[in-house]
């Protein structure tokens, strides 16, 4: 019983790792990361649901017709889909040991974020000012707080993503901060995809309404 | 004026008036609970421990020591909850005719829901994941779990939410709605005080500790198990383990939303569950419930996990139809999503709906009725010992079986009609969680104690405590079931009918048995540590167990095992017994183990300040609490430095001590 490969035909059966190999830090990150992504998912699976019995509740208020304006929402759109294609570029510079590329693309993705978050605050004052506020049906109580929760993501993303520019400027691109970038990049795209359910069923659909 | 506006500022909707001096009970529980607090502190004080417990437990990632902490939360609030459930059954056996009883209904309601909530989440909940955290990772031939520091932390947050429950005592109210703060009940026009406010932070707080541990359990389960030990030869209880923390993982963010938006409505003014402006208040019972139902299996599963375990151990067989049992926990995960229209049938979604909830309702009983038959077989013909665990495994099957007879009567539509909402179906869930749940916790309790401490509980204690319990359990709940079937409806703190008062006088007997029970079982514990060195198990194995947690020392060193076992058959330990294997004694490695922290402490302590500072309104704290919150976290973050290594001469040592413990001690299951 000498090591854990037992050749075939042996005797002697092994009990014990007498060999071990040192287990990498970090090894169930990824699969612990997505597994709590999953969860968030389920958050906003239930505020889709939500959106999906409030959608028409207008309680004799205003429509998504009357309130959405489609080309600003294009425009955030984009600004969100670009972010996540700067962070694309980031991680391929960051695999490539490129810390000074990384942190460029980093910074691009930063602003993209900042500019979506921004139209997104700029849309809900628009509405809020126009009496189309969270209190005034169900319709928008739903509506703020699934895009709020979103937006709210977003802007914890955007802090993670300032603290690990910090880490990756203090210690480099060694394995615990590329982990890191990893599991913000599973983030920061996940966010991307409940943005794309948010824009067909809340703003496209909701305009046909 | 100005002094209105800053104490508003400064303490928000805290005043005086918020602290209960004018109720005799609370305050004198209150006394009580400070004096024993102020002793509890003294004495900790007086005896130096306060430096260990910070070092050795607060601050430690060690899953055992974090299993343990959770157990002890468990068994804490269990006191809280159950003096909840005296008072209650007290009251209803004297408010007849023109006695009122002793509890006003304003006292009466918030102690009906603190009892559910504390029972649920913080007793049923910590002893779930405290067994479920020290056991797992022995099981499977691990050092840890996947993320010990998020371990900790999951913790901490647990306990924050227990600290919020317990401050809702002396501090303003709890909530007055039952266990789910249905809306619109728990909204902002009838609910205005505080009360439903401490539910939802509680709730939140406590929440995502449950998440994260959930998160941290399956990573362990899919990454950490041992060589050879392919999915279908893991242990029973970590295959329960595994299908509840996927439960908890899918179900627990329901809640989280389903809160959440509550408590828009109630701070933010929007209209999710209100009868205004297009809210709809079964929307919350639809959700909140499509959460609740999955619970109840989360609680269960691993009971079932630990009555595998004990059946096969004190049968001294392998378990009947190990394959059977795993589908059958497989297929009641899924199911446990598609039920959750049972608890509302009356809610008036139509015939077809009906049906198709009540059929998978009944449904669920054949792989649940399958575990009963393969525990059964499991015991044909094997040579039982009826040590404790195996007493509380038997009093289960007997008990549970009722239970779940009743559930499949309330699963038939008509028949709930008629039982909503009754005296019928309060038995019935207390049939299945102290008959399922608490048993199997008070089995893995008599069960895992050797494990870790090194000393079995003392049994003449252990069989009183069982006896009450199970005898309690049936005097005080089987009148609950007729007085049910005669149409009594629960929560209700006075009654006028005196032919009803005999029933609730045998079910207040009946609690009265169980309090015995509760009073044997801290009587064991005491008796055990005192009388410990005659109870001590050298062997690491007292039970001839067959699972690897038998394999190591009791209790276990820091690093569990210092070589990882190989696992070549579904009962490891067993199977590595009756091979002879030998333990291996020399040429020991550097082990690798994550440091502690005090993170989890901090953390979970500022989000206790935060959940209160937003019940009682003072944004200014709780503005604060939170950028404290996120702001630690990023300061975590900057720690790199969170290992060390057991250096070859430390790991010799304990296992030279294990060695000489073995050669000294009983050889019966020393390999």
């Amino acid at each position: 019983m000498a090591s854990v490969a037992t050749p075939p035909g042996t005797e002697q059966p092994v009990f014990y790792d007498l060999d071990p190999h040192e287990h990498p830090p970090g090894a169930s990150t990824m699969l612990g990361f997505w597994l709590y992504l999953m969860s968030d998912c389920l958050i906003f699976a239930m505020l889709f649901a939500a959106w999906g019995v409030y959608g028409s509740a207008y309680a004799g208020g205003p429509q998504p017709r009357d309130l959405f304006d489609l080309k600003l929402v294009a425009v955030n759109t984009a600004m969100l889909l670009f972010s996540s294609l700067t962070y694309g570029m980031a991680m391929i510079s960051g695999d490539e040991g490129k810390r000074g590329a990384l942190l460029g693309w980093l910074a691009a993705t930063g602003l993209f974020g900042a500019a979506f978050l921004g139209i997104e605050l700029y849309e809900f004052s628009h509405l809020i000012h126009e009496g189309a506020g969270p209190q005034r049906s169900a319709f928008l109580s739903s509506f703020f707080t699934l895009v709020g929760t979103h937006g709210l993501h977003v802007t914890f993303g955007l802090i993670w993503l300032t603290v690990l520019m910090v880490q990756v400027g203090m210690r480099g691109l060694e394995p615990a901060n590329m982990r890191r970038l990893q599991c913000l990049s599973l983030f920061w795209h996940f966010l991307d995809v409940i943005w794309i359910g948010v824009f067909t069923f809340v703003y496209l659909l909701g305009v046909l309404r | 004026m100005f002094t209105d506006t800053l104490l508003k500022t400064v303490f928000g909707r805290l005043t005086l008036e918020s602290f209960p001096i004018h109720e005799p009970i609370v305050l004198a529980t209150f006394v009580v609970v400070a004096l024993g607090g102020a002793a509890l502190v003294g004495a900790l004080t007086y005896f130096r421990v306060w430096g260990y417990l910070w070092k050795e437990w607060f601050t430690s990632v060690d899953h055992k020591r974090i299993g343990v902490m959770y157990m002890v939360l468990g068994i804490v609030m269990l006191l809280r909850g159950f003096a909840d459930a005296i008072m209650m059954r007290l009251q209803q056996a004297m408010a007849f005719g023109a006695n009122e009883g002793y509890l006003n209904a304003h006292h009466y309601d918030q102690i009906f829901t603190a009892h559910g909530v504390i029972m649920i989440f913080f007793v049923a909940m910590p002893f779930v994941t405290g067994l479920m955290n020290y056991v797992v990772p022995l099981q499977i031939g691990a050092r840890d779990v996947s993320f010990p520091f998020l371990n900790n932390f999951s913790f901490w947050m647990t306990a924050a939410g227990a600290a919020i429950v317990m401050a809702s005592l002396f501090v303003g109210e709890f909530a007055r709605t039952g266990w789910l703060a249905f809306a619109p009940l728990s909204g902002l026009d009838y609910s205005p005080d505080v009360g439903v406010d401490y539910y939802i932070w509680a709730l939140q707080v406590a929440g995502v500790g449950t998440l994260l541990s959930g998160v941290n359990l399956i990573a362990t389960i899919v990454k950490m198990r041992a060589p050879g030990m392919t999915m279908m030869k893991m242990p029973v209880f970590t295959w329960s383990a595994l299908v509840t923390n996927v439960l908890i993982v899918a179900a627990f963010p329901v809640l989280t939303a389903v809160l959440a938006m509550l408590s828009l409505d109630r701070y933010l003014g929007t209209n999710f569950f209100t009868n205004t402006l297009g809210g709809n208040p079964m929307m919350y019972v639809n959700m909140i419930w499509i959460w609740g139902h999955p619970e109840v299996y989360i609680l269960i599963l691993p009971a079932f996990g630990v009555f595998s375990e004990v059946v096969s151990t004190f049968s001294g067989k392998r378990l009947f139809g190990y394959t059977s049992m795993i589908y059958a926990l497989i297929v009641i995960c899924i199911l446990a999503y598609l039920v959750w229209l049972h608890h509302f049938f009356t809610m008036g979604s139509g015939a077809s709906v009906n049906s198709f909830f009540g059929i998978t309702t009944m449904i669920i009983s054949i792989p649940t009725g399958a575990k009963i038959f393969n525990w059964l077989f499991t015991m044909y013909k094997g040579r039982i010992r009826f040590e404790i665990p195996m007493l509380w495994a038997v009093a289960f099957m007997l008990t549970f079986t009722v239970g779940g007879m009743t559930g499949v009567l309330l699963a038939v539509p008509p028949a709930d009609f008629v039982l909503h909402n009754s005296l019928f179906l309060v038995a019935h869930f207390h049939n299945v969680i102290i008959g399922g749940v608490l048993f199997g916790m008070f089995a893995g309790i008599n069960y895992w104690w050797p494990k870790a401490f090194g000393f079995r509980l003392n049994d003449w204690w252990g069989r009183l405590s069982f006896w009450c319990w199970f005898v309690g359990f049936w005097v005080a709940f089987t009148p609950l079931y007729v007085l049910g079937l005669m149409g009594v409806t629960r929560r209700l703190r006075h009654f006028e009918d005196p032919s009803l008062q005999i029933w609730f006088v045998i079910a207040a007997v009946g609690a009265a048995i169980i309090a015995v029970g509760i009073a044997a079982f801290l009587m064991q514990i005491y008796v055990s540590i005192r009388d410990r060195e005659s109870l001590r198990d050298a062997t690491g194995d007292p039970w001839n167990g067959r699972t690897l947690e038998w394999a190591t020392s009791s209790p276990p060193p820091v690093y569990n095992f210092a070589f990882t076992p190989v696992v070549r058959d579904l009962d490891a330990w067993y199977d590595m017994k009756s091979q002879n294997a030998e333990r291996p004694v020399k040429d020991f490695r550097e082990i690798h183990m994550p440091k502690n922290t005090g993170a989890g402490v901090v953390l979970g302590g500022l989000s206790a300040v935060f959940g209160l500072a937003m019940i009682w309104y003072i944004w200014w704290l709780a503005g604060l609490s939170l950028l404290g919150v996120v702001g630690y976290a990023i300061f975590h973050s900057f720690n790199y430095d969170r290992d060390y290594h057991i250096t070859v001469d430390e790991v010799r040592r304990v296992e030279d001590e294990r060695t000489a413990a073995l050669k000294l001690g009983n050889t019966v299951g020393a390999a």
